[in-house]
């Protein structure tokens, strides 16, 4: 693996009026590697993955993706330097169909950008890499159905894909497998481990099996602070995370 | 016929229907397009054509940005008129140069261009600070700007010519073909080719990247962020390029009318693109063009045969709003649907009875409003008045009561038997609607 940070956040603090809900965090994420951040309810996973993903603004320390700094900058400039992200809550263009979300999810990265002078449906590479992903993702037989009436469990998968999609280099995933039953998030982790070989996956997750089958290294989030990144099977035996987080939860 | 055979026309259609199902309705549009002016051949129904080529090209331009991005503008006629004032100083320079002998000026069947190219550097100014955000401030801006260009039309009376307007010559103007455009007819051949032209290049821009990433901002702005699309360049470019459209539709005002006053670039105007559009159904494509033919018409013959035309015209949107948010051609698509998936089968005599029982109805809400106007608005309101194939008087209470029951008899039918019928006739057809 290699030892390059692919994303870097440094004394990163966030507060909400006088509410501090990240309070100051430094992490280091290597490129290629699939680390997961947990955390109890309220830890402020979501709101690090908003910072980190341009959808809030800092209130002070910085974040630098492959060494630039990506802070403060507006959601569509962080994901065109490679950054991008799924949502927790399903987060699609809802009448639009599986195919054209993943055509959608693919015309930046492919240099079509704001073309008015070109038809979508001439774009050949386009099209290939999407059905490509469709391939991947399992979704070829839905391909013309729109994305609000898959099922709960392709629409997270077409959310994957559509992150996948832009091009990014590092993919980070909000709670991909939130509200699934055990068969469907065990498919779920399964496409990601393989849709994601080449990517730098950041994920929160809140699933512990999920987590431990995962994650390459595992970061431990407390009240805005973290205190603890490490291998899983040392996470797992660290003491001030058993009192934190585990203890409570793992028997 | 045996199934091979079956199965190789079966194939032969599919190649054939994408080709079918795309173009009809064009070839359609395009063959009533250039039939009209032998059934409305008057001076005055080749005006209303003409006015309903433009009113098109404006409505299809305004669907850029309703149907399409989702931005709800309350001033899209500020970039209609500056197109036609532009077009309009075009072809007032162009007369001079015809008629001193200076020059050869600008040839008529490039004036909307012109047009265009105006509403383009407008949509441009105004769009670069308009198009920030969507929804309720992107609409109250736009009111804000058709306001301060109202305002300015009248005190910037060289540009705009005060209240009289601008007139400008179209028989003094060159011609590319060689063609004379004095009669009328001649010029509405030009405003078919411009709305073709037009709208074949508006139903393109939809199938475009620029287009496609319109309508996933309108969807899911936040979503479309997170593939690298920034909304507000989105936004702008289409709006500029609505902006465009719009003159072009300024510019063929400019040819048909040859006079422009304020009236091309204020408020009413901007709410009568609305209405065509909505009305039309902003859903569709041919939505707006159906809508505009429909408002044209209404205005250019309803007001000849009744002072209320324009309530009518009021009531019909707020029916359209209420009942038929899709627009008409959503109701034509959504009942086609329906018939090719049989739905229709063993309901239609509850169909008709429920047309037929609202027909009545309207009747009886024409009658009462005719009645209302004339015995409200004329300085006699005793004088016999026409009404249908009648002569009644107003002032007594017989037409008022006949009326009222005429309405009354409609709506009730249509509330508490003809619906029930139909829904009854429905359910028992196996779902649908």
């Amino acid at each position: 693996m290699s030892q390059d940070n692919a994303l870097t956040l440094s004394g990163l603090k966030k507060n909400f009026g006088r509410a501090e809900i990240i309070r100051g965090v430094d992490l280091d994420i290597r490129e290629g590697e699939r680390h997961v951040i947990i955390g109890p309810n309220g830890a402020g996973k979501s709101t690090l993955f908003n910072l980190i993903s341009g959808r809030m603004e800092v209130s002070a320390g910085e974040i630098r993706l492959f060494g630039k700094p990506i802070h403060n900058m507006s959601p569509h400039k962080v994901n065109r330097m490679g950054l991008s992200r799924s949502f927790q809550v399903t987060n699609l263009f809802q009448n639009m169909t599986t195919m054209q979300n993943l055509r959608c999810a693919l015309l930046w990265g492919m240099g079509h950008k704001y073309a008015f002078w070109k038809l979508v449906n001439k774009q050949k590479e386009v099209t290939e890499r999407a059905e490509q992903l469709m391939e991947q993702l399992n979704l070829t037989h839905r391909r013309n159905v729109p994305a609000g009436l898959l099922t709960y469990a392709e629409q997270r998968a077409l959310e994957i894909g559509t992150t996948l999609g832009s091009g990014a280099r590092v993919l980070l995933l909000d709670e991909p497998t939130a509200g699934m039953s055990r068969s469907e998030s065990d498919e779920v982790v399964e496409l990601i481990r393989q849709v994601t070989k080449d990517c730098t996956l950041v994920m929160v997750e809140h699933d512990l099996g999920v987590v431990f089958n995962l994650a390459d290294r595992i970061s431990v989030l407390v009240y805005g602070e973290i205190i603890a990144t490490d291998a899983p099977e040392n996470v797992r035996s660290n003491k001030a995370v058993q009192e934190a987080y585990l203890g409570t939860e793992v028997h | 016929m045996s199934t091979i055979q079956q199965e190789a026309s079966a194939r032969a259609n599919a190649v054939g229907n994408v080709w079918v199902r795309r173009g009809w309705p064009w070839l359609a549009c395009l063959i009533i397009a250039l039939l009209a002016p032998m059934v409305f051949s008057s001076g005055h129904d080749i005006h209303m054509l003409s006015s309903m080529a433009i009113m098109m090209v404006f409505a299809l331009s305004y669907n850029m940005l309703l149907g399409n991005t989702g931005l709800l503008s309350f001033g899209h006629a500020v970039y209609f008129g500056f197109g036609a004032y532009i077009a309009m100083h075009a072809v007032r320079w162009s007369n001079d140069a015809v008629l001193d002998g200076t020059g050869y000026g600008i040839p008529i069947e490039l004036i909307p261009l012109v047009g265009g190219l105006a509403g383009l550097f407008f949509g441009i100014l105004f769009g670069s600070f308009s198009t920030k955000k969507a929804g309720v401030v992107f609409a109250m801006i736009s009111l804000g700007i058709v306001g301060l260009v109202e305002a300015s039309s009248l005190a910037f009376t060289g540009f705009f010519g005060g209240e009289a307007g601008l007139f400008g010559d179209r028989e003094d103007l060159n011609s590319l073909l060689g063609i004379a455009y004095g009669r009328s007819l001649t010029v509405y051949y030009l405003m078919v080719f411009w709305l073709v032209v037009c709208a074949l290049l508006m139903y393109l821009l939809k199938q475009t990247p620029l287009g496609w990433m319109a309508n996933a901002v309108r969807d899911n702005p936040e979503r479309a962020q997170f593939v690298g699309y920034s909304t507000t360049m989105v936004r702008f470019l289409q709006f500029s390029l609505s902006a465009f459209f719009a003159g072009v539709a300024g510019g063929m005002f400019v040819l048909v009318e040859e006079i422009v006053t304020d009236e091309a670039i204020g408020f009413l105007l901007s709410g009568e693109v609305l209405l065509a559009a909505y009305i039309g159904g902003i859903g569709f494509f041919f939505g707006p063009i159906v809508g505009a033919a429909l408002v044209v018409y209404l205005e250019s013959n309803l007001s000849a045969v009744t002072d209320a035309w324009l309530l009518y015209f009021g009531v019909l949107f707020i029916a359209v709003v209420m009942f038929a948010p899709m627009g008409i051609v959503g109701i034509l698509f959504q009942q086609w649907a329906n018939f090719r998936a049989g739905g229709w089968k063993g309901t239609l005599p509850a169909r008709l009875y429920c047309a037929v029982a609202t027909l009545v109805g309207l009747l009886g809400f024409v009658c009462i409003v005719e009645l209302a106007y004339h015995y409200l608005r004329s300085w006699d309101p005793g004088r016999p008045m026409t009404l249908l194939v009648t002569t009644v008087d107003a002032t007594t209470a017989t037409p008022w009561l006949v009326s009222a029951a005429i309405l009354a008899l409609g709506l009730g039918l249509l509330i508490f038997h003809a619906r029930p019928m139909l829904k009854r006739a429905v359910d028992a057809a196996g779902g649908g609607k």
